[in-house]
Order: C-alpha cells, then sequence, then structure tokens
C-alpha cells in the first residue's frame, strides 16, 4: 500500500511529508526530488522505480504531488487517490498553490490522517468530511452523542455522500449535460477519429433521502421500450424521436450499478449540493459543430501562404459562442500579415500562432481567414513539424445528440412530490481537441 | 486560522524560545507553538528535542491539538522510546472515550508507534476496538491489526486478533467489511501457506454483497482479494463474473481495472463455446477505452496494462483501433505506449490508417517517439504481408527527409524487412548506400554493412563499400567488426576472383590486432573454412537464414499469465513480476491463472500457486503438439485458454556463423516447478526438457529454500513409455546452502527399461538428497524424441504408408495456423520432422513427412492444407499397433 505522500513545491521543497509504512525513510523525500523534480531530462513516466523504491507523481500547477511505496500496490488506485486528494483540497480551500497549501498545512494533515489509514484510502467524500475536519478546527468536542454516532455512519456507511435531514424550501434541481467534442481530421477533410466524452453534472437542493431515476435517449432502452408494446412503437415512429449510440458510461457512486447492469436503468440518492452523476462517451452519428479547412502553401524558402476556412455545421436559429481558431506557424517567423472576414486575428509569437477569435457564429455560415507568413531563411534541415490547427467554440446543444427524457424524484416520507421540484436543464457543448491537421 | 511560516533553521534560540511556548499557560500560544513544531519536523528539521514539551500538551481536550501532537508522536517515538511510554495513559484513556471519533483516533495513532513497549499495552484496546459499536471504529481498529502484524506478527497470532479480523469479513457494515479484507490480504502475503482468506463460496458470496454497498475504494481492495480466489468450476466462475462485471461502469479507473482482472482471470475458466463468454468479451472493450479519457497518468496505467490484455487476448480490442491514435499534446509516455498497441493491433483490415497515422508520427519532434514510429512502420511491413510494399514506399520517403536519426532507424528495419521477404524489395538498396556516410550509429551501420554483404552480389561497388569500413576498423563497436567481418566473407565467397586482399586483411585485423575473443574466434572459424574447404564454406556462410518472427517484443508467456493476475498493479505497469521490485518475502508469490475444466487441488489457497498438478502443461495429442510446432512463434497466441508452454525447439543451427543477426535459438519449454519447497522440505526443483544436438537433456533447476545445507543429490527415474533414463549422475558437487540455487542439465538416453505411461509421455523422478527422497512426476514432449535421421526414403515411405492398417490411422484438424507450407515444413523440419515429398492437388498442398522416434518407431503423417484455410488437416500412421493413441 501507499508508505507516504509528498508534496513538494516547485523547487522540490518539501511542503507536506507524511510517512505511513515503516519502510518508507527520509530519504525517500529526497529521492524523488533528486531524480525526478531536479532531473535534466523530461519527465519521462508517471511511475519512477529508484532503488526499489516506486514513486507515483501528479502535477498542479507547479506543486508536485507524490505518493512512495516499496510493494505491488494497485497503480491505478495510487492515481485516483492523488486526484481524489487534489478534489478535496480544492474544495476545502480553492486553488492548490504552494501559498495555499502553507496555509493550510494542519489541515492537510488532518486530511491525510483521516482519508488514508497505514496506506489504505479511506472515505474521502468531501460532503462526509467537512462534517467532521473543518478550517476553524474541528467542531468534535461541541458535538452531541447523536451528532457523533450521525457522523461515523455516515462516513462508514452505505450512502456516505448523503446526510440524513437535509431540508429545503424550495426543492429545486439543475441538470447540465456538458459534452466535449474532440475531432482529428485529415487535410483532405476525412474524419480521422471522432468522440465525444460527455458528463452529466447536477446541482441537488432536495429535502430528505430522495430517490432519483434518470432517462435518457439511450438506443437500448429505447429500442426495449420500443419491442415491450405494439402500441409505444407505432408513437415513437411518428414522434421520430432519435435515440443514441451510448458507447461506454460510468457512474458516480450514488447510482446502482447492478440495476443498470440489468435493467439499464439509472437510479440514485443524489449527494447533496454538486456532483457529477455520470460520464458518457460515444463515437458514432456525432455532429461536427464546425469544419476546418485549410490551405496552405510555400511561396519559396521565405514564405508561406495561409487560408483557412471554418463552416459552422447546426441549425441556423443557434448561436455558437467563444469561437476560436489557433493557426500554428514555424518557430523562424518573422512576421505576419492577417486578413479575417469576421472576428479579430492576432498573430502571437510567443506561442508561434495566428490565434483568430469570433464572439459569435450563427449555424450554417462561413467564414474565412488568409495569412501571409514570412521566414527567415535557415540552415536547419529538420522540417517544420507542422502542428494541427485546433479550435475551441462553445455551442447550446448536446453533439452526441443526447437529450434527456426524464428526471424523477420520488420522496416517501416527506410531502413533496415529483410535481413540486424545479427542474433545469442544459445543453452545453464544448470543444475538446478538435484538430484538424494540415 | 493564523499562518505559520516556515523557517529553514532551528537555532539553539529557537529551539528554547518554542520550549517557553509549549510550556505556556495559554492554550492558544501552545496550540501555536506546537504547528511550528509540525513544520519544522515537515521540512526534515530535528525538533526531537522538544519530545516531553510536546507530550506534556497531549492531555487536552481540544481534539485539533491532540491531532497535532500524535503526528509529531508517529514521527519521534521510535527514536525516544523511554519517554514515549509517557503517552501511554492518553492513549488508554482515549480509548474509552464516548465520543467514537476520539476511540478511532487513539486506536488509530497508537498502531502507529512502532515502540515494544507502546505495544504490549496496544493489545487490550484493540481487543475492545474490535468488537466496538461503531462501525467507525471497528473499521479503524481492523487495519490496525495489520499495523500491529507489521510491527510484531507473532503477537498477533498469540492474541487471537486474526480470528476476531476473520469475524469482521462478516461485518454488517461494508466498509468495516472491506477494511478487513484489505488487512487480511496483506497478512496472508506474509504467510503465503496459511489459510488466512479461506476463501470459499460462502465467503465469496459476502464479499459480493459487500462490493455493492462499500466505498470506492473498499471496492478495490474485494476486487483485489477476489482476484486470489480460484472458483471450483466453470458455474461458479460465471456468476461471479455475472456480479463483477457491473464494476465495469464505476468512474473511479482502479474499480475498473481490478473488476477486469477478476474477469480476465477468471474466464480462463469458462468453456469458449459458450455464450455467456462471448458477451463477456464485448462488455470488456468499452471500459478499457473509457480508460483512455481518464487523465494521462492513469491513461499510462490503462495503456500499460492493455499492452498485456492484447497480448493476452487479441480478440478483445481488434476493433478499436482509432482510439489508440495519437494525439497532438497527449504526454510522451502515453504517445509510446499508445505506438505499442497500434503495432499489436495491426491487421490487414486496418494497415493503411495504420500506417499513415504513423507517416505523420514520423514527422514529429520527440526523437524517441519518431525512431518508435519509424520502427513500427518496419513492424507492419513484416506482420501484414500485403503491406510490405506500401511500408517499404513509406520508408524511403522518409529516408528522402534526410533527417538523420530518421535515416539510421529506417535503415535497421529495412534490414528486418529483407530478412523477412528476401529477394524482393532489392530495388531500394541504391537509395540505401547513398546515405551510407551519414551513418553514425553502431546498429544502423550494421544494418548497413549486413545489407552489403547479403547482397554483394547485386552491389557493384560492394567491395569499396566495405573497404571503406576497414579504414577505422578498430575504433567500430563489436557489433559493427563482427558483421563486417561476415559481409566481406560473402563478399569473398560471391566474388572471390577481385576481392582476395581484402579478405585477407579483415581476417588479419580481426585474428591478429583485435583483442576481442568473440570477434578472433570468428575471424579463425572463417580462416580454416576459407582454407579447407571452400565448398563447405559457402554452405555453412551462405547457408539460407531461418526466417525472421512476426512478433517482436511479445511478453513470455508464463511472465504474460502471471501479470495478468497483477492488472491494475505495479507489477503490470514495469511487465515485471512483484519479485523483481519488491524487497522481502511481500508479493514474492507467483500467481498464475486458473485452467479451464481443471479441478484446483488446493481451492483456498491464497495464490494458487503452488500446485503443479494445475498447470497448463499437458500435451493431450499428437495433433496439438503439431499445432504448437506449427504456432511456434510465428502466429500470434491464438490457443485456446491458458497458453501451452510451447513445445519443441527450433534448431536455428543452421547459420551457425552467418552471422550475429542470426542468433542461435533454442526455443524451450517454459521452465515449470516440478517439485514445490513446500513438499520437499525445502527443496525446489523446477526444469524444462530441450534436445540439443541430438541429445536429450533434462534441465533442472534445484532451490533450497530450507535453512540447512543441502547435500549428496542423486537422481533416479521410473520406467517410462520410451525408456528415459539419466545417461550419468547428478552433477551438483557443491553442497547447496540456504537460499541458493544450481541449475544443472541432465543428458538421458533412451535405453532404461520401458513400461508404458498414461499419459505417455509421463516420467515420474524421485530426486534424493541428504535430508529424503522426493518423487515427482513431469512430462515432457514428444518431439524431443524425434531424432535426427528422420529422413526416409520416397519409396520406403510410400511402401510403408501403404503398410499401415486402416485402423492405425488418425485424423486431426489443426485450427488457425496461417503458414503456407514451405514455411510449416521448415518449421517442423527444425523440430526433426522431416518432409519426404510435397504434392500439390486441386489447390491443396499436401505434406508427407516422417518422424523417427528414439524407440525406432517411425510415424508418417500427411499433411493438407488449402490456401486460404487456415485449418490443415493431419491424418497420422503408424506400423506398430499399440503405438495409436498420441
Amino acid at each position: 500500500m501507499i508508505g507516504g505522500l509528498f508534496i513538494y513545491n516547485h523547487k522540490g521543497e518539501v511542503l507536506i511529508s507524511r510517512v505511513y509504512r515503516d519502510d518508507i525513510g527520509r530519504n525517500a523525500v529526497d529521492a524523488f526530488r533528486v531524480n525526478v523534480i531536479h532531473a535534466r531530462q523530461q519527465v519521462r513516466s508517471p511511475v519512477t522505480n529508484i532503488a526499489r523504491t516506486s514513486f507515483f507523481h501528479v502535477k498542479r500547477s507547479n506543486i508536485w504531488l507524490a505518493a512512495v511505496t516499496k510493494q505491488n500496490v494497485n497503480a491505478a488506485m495510487v492515481f485516483e487517490f492523488l486526484y481524489k486528494m487534489c478534489d478535496v483540497m480544492a474544495s476545502y480551500f480553492g486553488k492548490i498553490s504552494e501559498e495555499n497549501i502553507k496555509n493550510n498545512f494542519v489541515l492537510i494533515y488532518e486530511l491525510l490522517d483521516e482519508i488514508l489509514d497505514f496506506g489504505y484510502p479511506q472515505n474521502s467524500e468531501t460532503g462526509a468530511l467537512k462534517t467532521f475536519i473543518t478550517q476553524q478546527g474541528i467542531k468534535g468536542q461541541f458535538q452531541t452523542k447523536e451528532e457523533q454516532s450521525q457522523i461515523t455512519s455516515q462516513v462508514t456507511g452505505q450512502i456516505g455522500w448523503r446526510r440524513e435531514g437535509i431540508k429545503y424550501r424550495r426543492n429545486e434541481l439543475f441538470l447540465d449535460v456538458l459534452e466535449s467534442v474532440n475531432l482529428l481530421m485529415s487535410p483532405q477533410g476525412q474524419v480521422l477519429s471522432a468522440h465525444v466524452s460527455g458528463r452529466v453534472v447536477m446541482k441537488s437542493y432536495l429535502s430528505g433521502m430522495p430517490e432519483c431515476k434518470f432517462g435518457m435517449n439511450d438506443k437500448i432502452v429505447i429500442d426495449k421500450a420500443g419491442k415491450g408494446g405494439v402500441t409505444n412503437e407505432a408513437g415513437k415512429s411518428t414522434s421520430g424521436k432519435q435515440s443514441i449510440a451510448i458507447d461506454d458510461c460510468t457512474f458516480n457512486q450514488c447510482v446502482r450499478l447492478s440495476k443498470f447492469d440489468s435493467e439499464r436503468s439509472i437510479s440514485f440518492i443524489p449527494p447533496d449540493g454538486d456532483y457529477e452523476l455520470m460520464r458518457y462517451r460515444t463515437t458514432k452519428d456525432i455532429i461536427l459543430p464546425f469544419r476546418v479547412i485549410p490551405l496552405v502553401r510555400e511561396v519559396g524558402r521565405t514564405k508561406l501562404e495561409v487560408k483557412v476556412v471554418i463552416k459552422s455545421n447546426f441549425k441556423p436559429s443557434l448561436l455558437a459562442q467563444k469561437i476560436e481558431v489557433r493557426i500554428p506557424t514555424p518557430l523562424n517567423t518573422s512576421g505576419v500579415q492577417v486578413i479575417c472576414m469576421k472576428g479579430k486575428a492576432k498573430y502571437k509569437a510567443s506561442e508561434n500562432a495566428i490565434v483568430w477569435k469570433i464572439k459569435r457564429m450563427a449555424g450554417m455560415k462561413e467564414s474565412q481567414i488568409s495569412a501571409e507568413i514570412e521566414l527567415l531563411p535557415t540552415n536547419d534541415k529538420k522540417k517544420w513539424a507542422r502542428p494541427p490547427i485546433s479550435m475551441n467554440f462553445e455551442v447550446p446543444f448536446a453533439p452526441s445528440g443526447l437529450k434527456v427524457r426524464y428526471l424523477k424524484v420520488f420522496e416517501s416520507k416527506l410531502n413533496y412530490s415529483d410535481h413540486d421540484v424545479v427542474k433545469w436543464v442544459r445543453y452545453i457543448g464544448r470543444s475538446g481537441i478538435y484538430e484538424t491537421r494540415c | 486560522m493564523l499562518s505559520v511560516m516556515f523557517r529553514f533553521h532551528v537555532c539553539a534560540g529557537e529551539i528554547f524560545e518554542l520550549k517557553a511556548e509549549l510550556n505556556s499557560d495559554k492554550k492558544e500560544k501552545k496550540k501555536e507553538a506546537v504547528k511550528k513544531v509540525i513544520a519544522s519536523m515537515t521540512v526534515g528539521k530535528d525538533v526531537s528535542a522538544l519530545f516531553p514539551d510536546v507530550v506534556n500538551c497531549m492531555q487536552t481536550d481540544n481534539l485539533e491539538l491532540k491531532k497535532l501532537v500524535y503526528l509529531y508522536l508517529m514521527n519521534y517515538a521510535k527514536s525516544q522510546p523511554d519517554m514515549a511510554i509517557m503517552a501511554v495513559n492518553t492513549f488508554v484513556k482515549d480509548c474509552e472515550d464516548p465520543n467514537p471519533l476520539i476511540r478511532a483516533l487513539a486506536v488509530r495513532t497508537m498502531g502507529c508507534i512502532r515502540v515494544d513497549k507502546i505495544t504490549e499495552y496496544l493489545c487490550e484496546p484493540l481487543r475492545k476496538c474490535l468488537k466496538d459499536e461503531d462501525p467507525y471504529v471497528r473499521k479503524t481498529a481492523a487495519v490496525c491489526v495489520a499495523k500491529l502484524h507489521d510491527i510484531n506478527a507473532q503477537l498477533v497470532e498469540d492474541q487471537g486478533f486474526l480470528d476476531t479480523l476473520k469475524d469482521l469479513i462478516s461485518d454488517s457494515n461494508p466498509m468495516v467489511v472491506a477494511n478487513a479484507v484489505a488487512a487480511l490480504s496483506e497478512i496472508a502475503e506474509s504467510h503465503p501457506n496459511s489459510n488466512l482468506l479461506d476463501l470459499n463460496p460462502q465467503s465469496i458470496n459476502k464479499l459480493l454483497t459487500a462490493l455493492n454497498e462499500c466505498t470506492e475504494w473498499g471496492q478495490i481492495f474485494i476486487l483485489d482479494c477476489l482476484a486470489n480466489y480460484t472458483p471450483r468450476d466453470d458455474r461458479e466462475s460465471q456468476s461471479i463474473c455475472e456480479r463483477v462485471t457491473p464494476r465495469l461502469s464505476h468512474a473511479n479507473s482502479a474499480v475498473v481495472l481490478s473488476a477486469v482482472k477478476v474477469l480476465m482471470k477468471f474466464m480462463e475458466m469458462l468453456p469458449k463455446d459458450l455464450d455467456y463468454y462471448g458477451t463477456l468479451l464485448k462488455k470488456l472493450a468499452p471500459p478499457l477505452v473509457t480508460l483512455l479519457s481518464a487523465e494521462p497518468e492513469l491513461q499510462y496505467v490503462a495503456l500499460r496494462n492493455i499492452n498485456l490484455i492484447v497480448q493476452k487476448r487479441p480478440e478483445i480490442l481488434k476493433h478499436e483501433m482509432k482510439v489508440f491514435f495519437v494525439k497532438y499534446n497527449d504526454p510522451i509516455y502515453v504517445k509510446l505506449e499508445k505506438l505499442d498497441i497500434m503495432i499489436r493491433l495491426a491487421s490487414q483490415a486496418n494497415i493503411a490508417q495504420v500506417l499513415a497515422e504513423l507517416k505523420e508520427y514520423a514527422t514529429e519532434v520527440d526523437v524517441d517517439f519518431v525512431r518508435k514510429a519509424v520502427r513500427a512502420i518496419g513492424r507492419c511491413a513484416i506482420k501484414v504481408e500485403q503491406s510490405a510494399e506500401r511500408c517499404v514506399s513509406t520508408l524511403l520517403d522518409l529516408i528522402q527527409t534526410k533527417v538523420n536519426y530518421v535515416v539510421q532507424e529506417a535503415i535497421v528495419v529495412i534490414k528486418d524487412i529483407f530478412r523477412k521477404y528476401p529477394n524482393k524489395y532489392e530495388s531500394v538498396i541504391a537509395t540505401l548506400c547513398e546515405n551510407l556516410d551519414s551513418l553514425d550509429e553502431p546498429e544502423a551501420r550494421a544494418a548497413m554493412i549486413w545489407i552489403v554483404g547479403e547482397y554483394a552480389e547485386r552491389i557493384d561497388n560492394a567491395d569499396e563499400l566495405l573497404e571503406s569500413f576497414l579504414e577505422g576498423f578498430h575504433d567500430e563497436s563489436t557489433q559493427v567488426q563482427l558483421q563486417l567481418l561476415t559481409a566481406i566473407v560473402k563478399l569473398f565467397l560471391k566474388k572471390p576472383t577481385e576481392t582476395q586482399e581484402l579478405v585477407q586483411q579483415v581476417l588479419s585485423l580481426a585474428t591478429q590486432d583485435s583483442d576481442n575473443p568473440d570477434l578472433r574466434d570468428r575471424g579463425y572459424i572463417y580462416w580454416r573454412l576459407l582454407s579447407t574447404d571452400p565448398v563447405a564454406a559457402k554452405e555453412v556462410v551462405l547457408a539460407e537464414k531461418p526466417l525472421i518472427s512476426e512478433e517482436t517484443d511479445l511478453i513470455e508467456p508464463t511472465l504474460l499469465e502471471e501479470l495478468i493476475c497483477h492488472i491494475g498493479t505495479l507489477a503490470s505497469v514495469y511487465h515485471k513480476p512483484p519479485s523483481a521490485f519488491v524487497e522481502g518475502s511481500r508479493g514474492v508469490m507467483h500467481k498464475r491463472l486458473p485452467a479451464q475444466g481443471t479441478e484446483s487441488p488446493d481451492v483456498g489457497n491464497v495464490a494458487g500457486g503452488s500446485a503443479p498438478e494445475a498447470a497448463p502443461s499437458i500435451i493431450p495429442s499428437q495433433g496439438d503438439l503439431l499445432g504448437d510446432l506449427l504456432n511456434l512463434d510465428l502466429a500470434p497466441p491464438t490457443t485456446t485458454g491458458p497458453p501451452p508452454p510451447t513445445s519443441g525447439m527450433q534448431m536455428g543451427g543452421m547459420d551457425l556463423l552467418g552471422g550475429g543477426l542470426d542468433s542461435l535459438t533454442f526455443l524451450l519449454w517454459y521452465p515449470q516447478v516440478w517439485l514445490p519447497a513446500m513438499k520437499a522440505k525445502g527443496l525446489e526443483i523446477s526444469g524444462t526438457f530441450a534436445r540439443r544436438a541430438g541429445v536429450i537433456q533434462m534441465e533442472l533447476v534445484l532451490t533450497n529454500k530450507a535453512m540447512s545445507v543441502m547435500t549428496d543429490f542423486a537422481i533416479q527415474f521410473n520406467r517410462n513409455s520410451f525408456g528415459l533414463a539419466p545417461a550419468g549422475p547428478l552433477q551438483v558437487l557443491t553442497p547447496l546452502g540456504p537460499n541458493q540455487t544450481i541449475e544443472v542439465s541432465l543428458p538421458l538416453s533412451t535405453v532404461g527399461p520401458v513400461m508404458k505411461m498414461d499419459p505417455l509421455n509421463n516420467l515420474q523422478v524421485a530426486v534424493k538428497n541428504n535430508i529424503d527422497v522426493f518423487y515427482f512426476s513431469c512430462q515432457y514432449p514428444i518431439s524431443m524424441l524425434f531424432v535426427e535421421d528422420g529422413k526416409m526414403e520416397r519409396q520406403v515411405f510410400l511402401a510403408t504408408w501403404k503398410d499401415i492398417p486402416n485402423d492405425n490411422e488418425s485424423q486431426f484438424q489443426i485450427q488457425d495456423c496461417h503458414l503456407n507450407s514451405d514455411a510449416a515444413s521448415n518449421k517442423l523440419q527444425g523440430s526433426n520432422i522431416f518432409t519426404i515429398a510435397k504434392r500439390t492437388v486441386e489447390g491443396q498442398d499436401m505434406l508427407y513427412m516422417a518422424i523417427k522416434l528414439s524407440n525406432g518407431i517411425w510415424v508418417l503423417a500427411e499433411l493438407k492444407m488449402q490456401a486460404g484455410n487456415p485449418n490443415y488437416t493431419v491424418s497420422l500412421g503408424t506400423r506398430r499397433d499399440g503405438e495409436q493413441h498420441y
């Protein structure tokens, strides 16, 4: 299991060091600094073995988090734990920075004592942790016996993510479908790979211990329902509802996985406040909101002509926002002249790219930029690698075609019903890695 | 909260100041002082001098202060054991506190203080806490047992904590169950033979129930523990799989990978024709792909594991090539791993796409990545014959870029392509020769020299090219020198008239001026060959070379099996068994996959590793054996179930002298443990069989795992089917000390007493030493009995074939063997199965082959193969009755 956990700043100074196992000595702290943080070469692996000791590290801005072990631990678990550790810290004191870590080091030690015991990860749900570890010192001594046993049963319990007795005057639910659409396209416009990775993020302000059921236009569910009743089928074909094929999905731990496996229904008791209900991935019938058509011409040895056309490909009534096209330029660029029809374009020498920004663009439109790039003559034999043109944008629909069909809330003990809950649904499609080779 | 500044020097004055603050009456001041102490401790400064003052602050009702003091105690108690006793009282008192959080805190901290005297006092509170009414205390106490075991294992056993811990597996609270499982698994690891976890269908059922309810981490502990279980039969295996599959949709990647591990392992036991087997295979692909959208570090872990899974079960991800395409911003470690998997998945169906991608990668910036991409193009050419031409032209394009390392890498892989498809792409040699001067890496130079030597007759100025290398002969690396020597000798044999002087020169350089024994020896052998018998020299040096295999870098099957059992762990990331990087006894046990349909004799044994009977070592019939020989390192492992230890050996000896490239390979049986140390008072015997230069060898590895020295070894065989007997005494001359290992090779003769065994290739062995006599049995590959003079005259063959009575004939099908008849015949010849005649009838190739066994029995075979159909039909016949059952 995890033998120790260290946090370093960018210089390699230790900010936090907690050792859980006897086989990890103080020299491990230095070994990681010398061999990884101060290493001359770029890091070639997130797992490093130094003198039979294995180090797992992740970086958040310029802070290094390292877990150390001498045993054959579950590597995936160690990384998941490190990410979780970052989430927990972030939810307590915001950004993970040297300043924040130094100011909260007592809190961090307390957390590390709670969420890792002898190197075994324990309950790390912030909701539960916050009931007894706070930045204002520990509540402990002021609690009544009832409160104490409530805390312990939540920390160890089956529903560790929600406490009893939550009350809201207004029961409200916010559901966001956030998708990021990823694309890799060849210069000829052929889709090399495309997928959508989506998340259903919820904010729930519900009283009691409500039982929720979430439904979407999952192809498997709809096809099954279609087969189930003849009347249903007729209704479906007329309404022409589209269903989508989901390649795979993963769920928050509140979702009953065995129920999903057997009936493909998503039922759960939600955590209070913000959480991510599920993640999913689709690859079929993706709506690609933009197409990028690049044209690069080398005019002699010291000049490049670049023309890029972008076309929006969705309903004309919808508006895409925050559009940004990034056209890489060679390292030996000396000057750039740009002309664009819409938006603003600038050559950023420090980033070796032309950045073209458009605030808004409606569907089924087209826009163009052309640039002349002057190059300094070099005797470098190595060719310019031509990085792909990348794009950023935000659109108000789900590129996978996912639709929320229902989100039902049942709370039998309290007297509110599904109709009393105010529900908000929103779809946002963003660009993930959206690249066109040129 | 006040912020505490970090200071970097503790001087005496500062210690003094802190001391005063710690003894202050004001609570706030005290707390701030302890914080400062902890801050100093964190950055590695020695504040142990403050021990008594800090411990004095322990008796407080301020929980925050208490936790800080505990933290200090955990760090320094070991260095001040006597003073640490001062803390015991508070601990014991806290363990009785009405607040469960404080009870748990006390027992948790106490377990972290590794001082004997404290441990003594820990037992009573721990016993109480294990039975506490609050689950939070129980789950903490469960882990504490593991802590205590780490400090004093005997104490834990004497106090009966292990039984209490076992009881916790049936606890009503899922988190208590999960922690108890984690603690027991860890303790069991240091007691390989104990039946600690006692996994049986009932306890497995409890674990599976808890699996649905506990935290993500608890699910990981339980799944990792489940993976050590060996189900009784395929039905149990299926029902466990069914209950584990829902975990594949968990958001935590570690839960997913651990579930994959359980499924990959238990799948071995399912019959392949079962519908469920196919369903399960289909269910595995999507979660594996989803892992690739995790954070990069996890992607790396996932990719290293996928690399193993793809080798073990290529069918799972064969349609998912696209997801392994490299993204521009992937970290380099992710890029390199993706590339590896792309090559493994490359097939005729997707080769066009793969090649287009690889070509793109070859223009990237990172040198390692580019090199690997170029190498990958070469491997595609070798793996997918149809694509070879395109690959070669892509490589030529890359050579034109003149980027130095790209050119060198391309030349190295082109050499391999020449070896795989001789006389096909020689037209590119001219282009290669143009780049001769730019090569500065030994591997590329050696490859180029090999090409020049091999095709000397087609290159007009071959002598000039080789001569140019000769000038700096002594500055070259050994690899290049050896290659140069061989190439010039080849050239001489091809064009003897013009190159006499050159060959003289290189021979004298190699034999007289070199200190390298390899080079000298090779020089002398050539010299002798050339001077005594040029015709023989030609036969030796210019002999036809065996084809190179298409799958490289495959992990050796037994290791692969072990690694599959370690999916998700560090072992699977390093691709090394845990014993290679874990110190001490922990995790050194070798895990194995269960065999299909075998009733494992030691269900419940934690690792299931000590059961040689369960090892998949049986060679059931001649048909399968032949299949193995054909499959031998030419096809990816398509075998069903656990891969049988590949049998037979490849006699790569035909080009013994031909050059360093044609290394002499003996593919042996992978060593198996025949006699585990447990059963033989500490003596462990593992071994293999091989046939080397006409002599059957039994290769034994003896390991002394006992505490005392072993001497006086001797070996004897029981009567067996082929009269195998030791041809000499067991050569263990020196006594074998504790933890020593010795390798012995025992030549065998086939003149011993004969008795038919069942199975036919069973061999019962007795080994004696100064301690006792031990018995074990093992099975040897029939192929090692095939003798070298098994060639038969055509006429004799025909006559014999006709003579064989019908009921002495049998037929087998060999499935999925993608070899053409020539390759198959070459392959088989390496194992002393000789092709006597070949004929083609209606598009079918018929190979007639003969095998002679060491006891003089001939086995004749007819091998039918149809172009395009991977299935072969084998008809076997032998004249003697009673030998039919194999």
